[in-house]
């Protein structure tokens, strides 16, 4: 047996042996994702066992070197891991915001004092992390950003406003782009790390039309940031942003595939007998969803072994949110009238959909598809500018 | 298994891409197209494919080939549809070895030298419509003596008239619309009451429809079992149209490098066109969809190569992807390039007319989409 084998025979007796049978089922609302952090309230033991067992192993941040929390798995191990936890029903012990976007960012740009202190607390579910890019007036064009630092001597005074930052209400810390030379667009901006607890935030939570409010205007009045929790160089923020940017995409691409399920239309068999169209409409999207599945293990082949073009993941982030849109209209379809109750206890609170309401921000969020359109034909297949 | 070439497909890609692009690009099947060859194809360039080693890819070892796989064969194809080169590879190196490894030893020593060396030429005889539904075979097969006498039609037999041998799928049992019952054989090319009527396709290649007429073959010429003709028939379907989604991906980025090109030259409104935003979300997407199918079918090649059951899916899902991602490519080409990609003289629509053509071949997008549904039990 290879070396590899060996591996998956070993972590699929750890999966079974460790993972609680509730664990194991799929996930029915957002408040089944643990998001950790120091105010999260567990939905169950069994929630707060999994997320415990894992990172006890690293098995949270699986690829990250295990000094910072991780497993140190390599590329080959960690989608060995991917394979058998999808394989077993196993529901991501820890979601966040932290091991998706900042961490990256931090192993690649953090000091080695930032690495040893923040990333044990995200690999541990302790810090839950919010992302403030977005401002009113910055959107798509986010370097245009106003919020700014002063210059302070041992630290800054940050003053502006964030908008749809995603659970800004609930998260502990912040990692922020702040402007620290007006002079110098891009090579003006800092990013900065701080407690949400900062004296001088405060949040405003905004609705969606899903009816939820999972994000929130940010707001910094005279917020006091210490010059140690800036991540890479001064005004050079704009870099570790950009990085971060790329596995953002490269998460919310991940979307497309959903969660295992080979086969949308498998899953209406009964309901199509007299919809030959949608049927059909089905199929063809069951080429997509499984051609894209297949396009993501390369995507992921590539990436975690340094061949893919670095803008690749804009990319994956078009192609896997539109199609997660698609599927969301399919559902829909499928689901007739029966999939517009809204507050039904038959519909688990309407919540068809509802996520059918929340993939129509898949293509904004993260970067819209049209920006995201606008890189891949100037970075990647190198179209004149305007 | 992973998603990305290992040292020696990449060299054999390298080797491919040169020889193609020097010994068969597009000028060479333009040439042969206006010379109007009979065969539509340069059985020169054939043996040349054999000295480069590229017939013997799916060969088995044990009968003096490569005994290498689809992601390999897939590789040639891609650059054979990139540079449009006509030639036999398709049927004869990937269909027919696929049918000839579950042959016999002596058919396999009968047919497989002629391969390796580039002398021989086989054409698939399936089709009996105009569209693609194998399980509706009905060309006769009945027992006479110690062999069979067939009676029929066929159509679309690719390169048909300049095949050597033709595998002949026939119903020998079951009903028409059943899988059962079906039987392969090999039919020589001269063999009494076979007729051909062969015509030029759109894409300059040549393709027979054949008549037969109490054609009488022995009991040796039957491949695999009598009956039983499924199981193999399948395997070559699924290295066909595997394969032929392998050649769309290159037909596909072959077109779109000619439009990418075309948008950093062309000159309009004092611009390069490449510049317009509305042209540049349009090359953006196409190059995504060019990426998905190019994924999905080396996921079929994958499957095929590791003899893992979902194979079956995802030869579908490469065919039906690579279709629609090579159309998109081929139709914003024209679109692309305005007037002159309307002229003969210019290569982006000898792309469309290849497109075309392998979009018919064991199966279209709609008929793999609808096989996927059913796969996926709906
Ligand atoms: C659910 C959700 C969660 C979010 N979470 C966060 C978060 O946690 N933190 C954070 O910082 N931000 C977050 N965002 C903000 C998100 O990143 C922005 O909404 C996004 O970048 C688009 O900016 P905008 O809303 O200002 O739209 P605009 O930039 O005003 O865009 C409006 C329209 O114009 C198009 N457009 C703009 N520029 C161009 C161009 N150059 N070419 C072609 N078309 C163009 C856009 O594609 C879009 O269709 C979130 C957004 C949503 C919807």
């Amino acid at each position: 047996m290879s070396e590899l084998e060996a591996f998956r025979t070993e972590i699929r007796a750890w999966i079974e042996a460790n993972c609680p049978p509730e664990m194991k089922t799929p996930i029915k609302s957002d408040d089944d994702t643990c998001w950790g952090g120091r105010n999260f309230v567990f939905q169950s033991e069994a929630q707060k066992q999994w997320m415990e067992r894992c990172a006890e192993k690293g098995l949270t941040v699986p690829d990250w070197p295990k000094e910072y929390g991780g497993a140190g798995l390599s590329p080959a191990e960690t989608k060995i891991f991917r394979q058998e936890m999808a394989r077993a029903g196993a529901r991501s012990p820890l979601n966040s915001f932290g091991i998706w976007m900042l961490g990256p960012a931090l192993l690649k740009f953090g000091s080695e004092e930032q690495k040893r202190h923040y990333l044990p607390q995200i690999a541990r579910g302790e810090i839950r992390w919010c992302q403030g890019y977005s401002e009113p007036g910055s959107g798509s064009d986010l370097v245009s950003l106003q919020t700014f630092g002063e210059d302070k001597g041992d630290h800054w005074v940050v003053n502006g406003q964030k908008i749809w930052t995603s659970y800004a209400d609930k998260a502990d810390w912040i990692f922020c782009l702040v402007r620290t030379d007006k002079a110098n667009k891009y090579q003006g901006i800092s990013f900065l790390l701080f407690d949400m607890e900062t004296p001088g935030v405060s949040t405003k939570p905004i609705k969606l039309i899903s009816g939820n409010s999972p994000f929130c205007e940010t707001f910094f009045d005279n917020v006091v940031v210490p010059k140690h929790q800036i991540v890479g160089e001064l005004n050079r923020g704009w870099d570790v942003a950009k990085y971060l940017l790329g596995h953002e995409r490269e998460m919310i691409s991940g979307m497309g595939g959903d969660g295992g399920t080979a086969s949308l239309g498998g899953g209406f068999k009964d309901a199509l007998g007299d919809e030959p169209i949608l049927r059909a409409q089905l199929a063809m999207f069951d080429v997509e969803s499984l051609a894209f599945r297949a396009h993501s293990e390369r995507f992921m082949d590539e990436w975690k072994t340094g061949k893919a073009h670095p803008a690749y993941s804009n990319l994956m982030k078009y192609i896997g949110t539109e199609l997660n849109k698609k599927r969301h209209e399919l559902v829909m379809a499928a689901g007739g009238s029966d999939a517009l109750e809204w507050e039904s206890e038959r519909s688990h609170g309407g919540k068809r959909a509802r996520d059918w309401l929340r993939t129509k921000a898949n293509s904004i969020e993260g970067g819209t598809s049209e920006v995201m359109l606008n890189v891949v034909a100037k970075r990647i297949l190198d179209m004149p500018g305007a | 298994m992973a998603m990305t070439y290992n040292e020696d497909q990449s060299m054999l890609r390298d080797s491919a891409r040169d020889f193609m692009s020097t010994e068969a690009p597009v000028a060479h099947l333009r040439k042969y197209r206006d010379m109007d060859c009979k065969d539509g194809f340069s059985h020169d360039l054939w043996k040349q494919f054999a000295e480069m080693g590229f017939t013997g890819i799916l060969i088995p070892e044990a009968d003096g080939g490569l005994g290498m796989g689809h992601i390999e064969a897939g590789i040639v194809l891609e650059e054979i549809g990139r540079n449009l080169s006509p030639s036999p590879f398709l049927s004869t190196s990937v269909v027919a070895a696929e049918a000839l490894k579950a042959a016999d030893k002596a058919m396999r020593d009968r047919w497989f030298p002629g391969i390796l060396a580039g002398e021989t030429v086989i054409g698939i005889a399936i089709e009996e419509g105009k569209k693609h539904h194998p399980e509706k075979i009905a060309l006769k097969a009945e027992r006479s003596g110690n062999g069979f006498r067939l009676n029929g039609a066929k159509q679309f037999v690719v390169q048909g008239r300049s095949a050597d041998m033709l595998i002949v799928a026939a119903r020998t049992g079951g009903a028409v619309g059943e899988t059962d019952g079906l039987t392969l054989f090999a039919v020589e090319k001269d063999a009494a009451g076979l007729s051909m009527d062969a015509a030029r396709t759109v894409d300059s290649a040549m393709a027979a429809r054949m008549a037969f007429d109490g054609v009488e073959v022995t009991a040796d010429a039957v491949i695999g079992d009598v009956d039983g003709g499924w199981t193999v028939l399948a395997k070559m379907l699924n290295a066909g149209r595997t394969g032929s989604a392998a050649e769309m991906v290159g037909v596909g980025t072959g077109a779109m490098d000619l439009t990418f090109d075309y948008l950093k030259q062309r000159k309009q409104f004092g611009r390069v066109i490449g510049e317009f935003q509305a042209l540049q979300h349009r090359a953006a997407h196409l190059y995504g969809e060019m990426e998905m199918a190019r994924s999905a079918v080396l996921k079929a090649q994958n499957l095929l190569d590791e003899d893992d059951p979902r194979a079956e899916l995802y030869a579908s899902v490469a065919k039906a992807k690579a279709g629609l991602a090579c159309c998109l490519s081929v139709r914003e080409g024209v679109q692309m390039h305005g007037g002159i990609g309307m002229t003969d003289e210019y290569d982006i629509g000898l792309y469309m007319k290849r497109d075309r053509a392998l979009a018919e071949f064991m199966g279209d997008i709609y008929f793999h989409a609808d096989r996927v549904a059913k796969l996926n039990g709906y």
